[in-house]
């Protein structure tokens, strides 16, 4: 009873919402700030806005404290200990995943298209800025116009996402044609080749620099100024992953948008109403692509060096876990999931590793190295995948369509009365 | 020419006894699809799990001395019934906890129940093993590891002499025999006729008094048991196990399976050695062809282009029966 019409109180009163998450906003990053290095602390910073989320506040006001916390708040939180690299390392991890789990999103949960090597995209993208961005290129076209200069990065995000894309419908041409569960175990495989291709693509032209990898990538460099640490590359992934956002709920609700959904459900029936099946599904997959590829680009610019173990199955699982998690075609629900599985993995399990190593080495408990926690991410993973599939199949937060009624319909004039060949339109 | 001429004889038992291999876990990929048309993602991890279990059966026996005492062929014999019995329990339990709840959900949900069983399997299969060895790589010694000469030069002077292991031929004679079996059961005993009748169309066998949970229960123990069968094989074979060895070989019997068209049995089996030999051809003779420009490690790529290109001109396979889907 008490917990209920307080609830109904909280729900009734914006002021009482803003004013709570206000103070807790307030609470946590200042605890963020003055604490040396406290991951719960940062987590529930994080957590803030996910409150936001379910705040009663139109979505305008919501996307504008959104931003005021992403792009303020929180880099300023995390500036004030020595940590300061460590926290925006991660949220920048975070964002990265974000917009792959987007992308993936697109393919999985709006068409229905169960992709298992999806890191191959990104690698795809990672590479493209990788060895443009390194004398590597040297090795293949003449003239020593390697490395390109930093500034380049911003045209190699597009260029990265393009790439990917030209993948993706490469893979999708001949497996798409064929019954989903193919599907699987194609992009499956294809996920572990473009890894062994990349392992061995050193001669006979050395493209890859093979398991050797990339290293010395340019950094960024905008007029000048040059992206190098962790707390630089947040606010670029901050900006392509509004520009992601922005496109994937555009998209969703659009008419291709629409059509990815309707192939999901059934494709024969979407199929008799007119719905092209094959461009439909290639284009889902060439837009997941090019996310995953865009990021690649940032993720090879960051850590300036990359090489094929990067990019193996696990990654291809965890991305794919942060859909499942969150709910697959559920925008926020994707967003949630994949910052709770970058931290998981970045944080929870490191944390728990290296507390679980202190304990047994001080010889309170034994634990066996091969119990570490950093070591389960299979198991974790598996176990998510399985307990969603059979009890929550609709993840965290579950995709919700867009309602219309049917008076703002008839209004609008989009779709005018069926009065003769007027109400048929392309 | 003359070099691939050369290590043909070698290249040809490898390849059989590699074939021999991915034929039987093709099997198990093209029972569960027939009848639940399901990828069953975990059928390659299982049969690492038989392959690791049959290791540990042979080192807790050799660690005990039972293994001296009784005659290595009833030894190997009674290493892979202990595998098969454990491998089938363990896929009727994965029906049980993780299919059978999903039996009526949307395909893209069972595959990546699926997928999880096979990441949980994996790691629960390093555990036991980085806890009992400290390493989840795990050698054990072949019972039949002797080698012969096949002396093919004796043919023809382009050969060259091939090695045989003894273990290749308990290979291609136990894979024989399973296979045979199998196909027995299912073409002539009541329950492969049930079997089929399930596979064929679920509700009807229901009306027509077959049970169809028993049916499908009996489809994952046969064939995650024929499996752990061939995981004990393959580890007698090649020594060397660890817990990522099911996925990529999972795939390439897949393939097999594809090729020869999923839910055929005799066409798992022709798809299993095709792949097999193509894929030792390939080991051995790419760097050859291409004047070393690739080597043996594309391999796995060579495999997987042979998926696609099924995919492309025949995704029935060669033995399959094109199905059009119905409304």
């Amino acid at each position: 009873m008490e917990i209920n019409s307080t609830r109904e109180r909280l729900a009734g009163s914006k002021s009482l919402q803003a004013g709570l998450l206000a103070a807790f906003v307030v609470v946590t990053s200042g605890a963020v700030y003055l604490m040396d290095k406290s991951v719960l602390a940062f987590l529930l910073l994080l957590g803030s806005l996910l409150l936001l989320y379910y705040t009663g506040f139109s979505n305008g006001i919501k996307w504008a404290s959104a931003g005021i916390l992403l792009l303020l708040v929180i880099p300023f939180a995390a500036s004030g200990g020595s940590s300061h690299e460590a926290y925006m390392e991660v949220a920048a991890q975070c964002g990265i995943y974000v917009a792959m789990a987007l992308g993936l999103n697109i393919v999985v949960g709006f068409a229905g298209l169960l992709d298992m090597g999806f890191v191959a995209f990104f690698a795809v993208g990672a590479y493209t800025y990788g060895i443009f961005a390194t004398a590597q290129a040297n090795n293949f076209i003449p003239g020593s116009l390697f490395p390109l200069p930093g500034g380049s990065f911003w045209i190699f995000i597009l260029l990265g996402g393009f790439m990917a894309g030209i993948f993706g419908i490469l893979l999708g041409l001949p497996v798409l044609r064929v019954k989903g569960d193919y599907l699987a175990i194609v992009t499956l495989g294809f996920g572990e080749i473009i890894r062994i291709i990349f392992n061995n693509m050193e001669k006979p032209i050395n493209i890859t620099n093979g398991a050797m990898g990339l290293s010395s990538i340019q950094p960024p460099d905008l007029f000048g100024f040059k992206f190098t640490f962790p707390h630089q590359f947040y606010f670029i992934v901050i900006g392509i992953l509004a520009v992601v956002i922005f496109a994937v709920r555009r998209l969703e609700h659009s008419r291709l948008g629409r059509s990815w959904k309707a192939v999901r459900e059934n494709e024969i029936a979407a199929q008799s109403m007119g719905i092209p099946l094959i461009r439909t599904k290639l284009t889902a997959f060439a837009i997941g692509a090019s996310f995953s590829g865009m990021m690649g680009v940032v993720f090879a610019a960051k850590q300036t060096f990359i090489d094929p173990t990067s990019f193996t199955l696990v990654e291809s699982t965890t991305i794919l876990v942060m859909v499942v998690l969150g709910g697959m075609g559920s925008v926020p629900g994707v967003i949630l999931g994949a910052s709770l599985v970058t931290i998981l993995n970045l944080q929870v399990l490191t944390e728990l590793t290296s507390a679980l190593n202190a304990l047994s080495n001080n010889g309170y408990i034994g634990i066996p190295t091969a119990l570490s926690p950093s070591k389960m991410q299979r198991l974790i993973f598996g176990l998510i995948l399985i307990l969603f599939a059979i009890f929550r199949p609709n993840g965290l937060i579950r995709a919700r369509n867009r309602k219309v009624s049917l008076e703002s319909v008839a209004g609008s004039g989009v779709y005018p009365a069926p009065a003769g060949r007027a109400a048929i339109r392309k | 020419m003359n070099d691939i001429l050369h290590t043909l004889p070698q290249v040809l038992i490898d390849g059989l006894a590699l074939g021999a291999i991915y034929a039987v876990v093709a099997l198990g990929y093209t029972m569960v699809y027939g009848i639940l048309e399901l990828i069953n993602f975990a059928h390659g991890e299982i049969f690492m799990t038989g392959a690791f279990v049959g290791t540990a059966v042979l080192l807790a026996a050799q660690g005990t001395g039972l293994a001296a005492s009784l005659p290595p062929w009833l030894f190997y014999l009674l290493i892979m019934l202990i595998a098969m019995m454990f491998t089938g329990a363990l896929g009727v339990g994965i029906e049980r906890v993780a299919y059978r709840p999903l039996r009526k959900a949307p395909k893209l949900i069972s595959l990546i129940a699926a997928f999880g069983v096979s990441f949980v399997l994996q790691d629960v299969v390093r555990f036991i093993a980085e806890l009992r060895t400290g390493n989840y790589i795990v050698s054990s010694s072949s019972l039949y590891g002797e080698r012969m000469s096949l002396p093919a030069s004796s043919i023809s002077s382009l050969f060259g002499d091939a090695t045989v292991k003894t273990n290749t031929l308990i290979i291609l004679g136990a894979a024989l025999l399973l296979m045979v079996a199998l196909d027995r059961f299912v073409n002539r005993s009541k329950w492969g006729v049930a079997m089929r009748a399930v596979a064929q169309d679920r509700e009807t066998a229901s009306l027509m008094s077959i049970n169809v949970n028993k049916v499908i229960v009996l489809t994952f123990f046969i064939g995650s048991a024929l499996g752990g069968a061939t995981g004990v094989l393959f580890a007698q074979q090649y020594g060397t196990i660890d817990p990522y060895i099911g996925f990529i070989l999972g795939m390439k019997a897949f393939t097999a399976a594809v090729l020869g068209g999923i839910g055929n049995i005799r066409g798992a089996m022709f798809g299993g050695f095709v792949i097999g030999i193509l894929e030792m051809f390939a080991s051995s003779n790419l760097g050859t062809l291409t004047g070393g420009s690739f080597g043996a490690e594309y391999k796995d790529v060579f495999a997987f282009s042979i998926l696609i290109i099924v995919l492309i001109f025949k995704p029935e396979g060669l033995f399959g029966r094109a199905v059009k889907e119905k409304v």
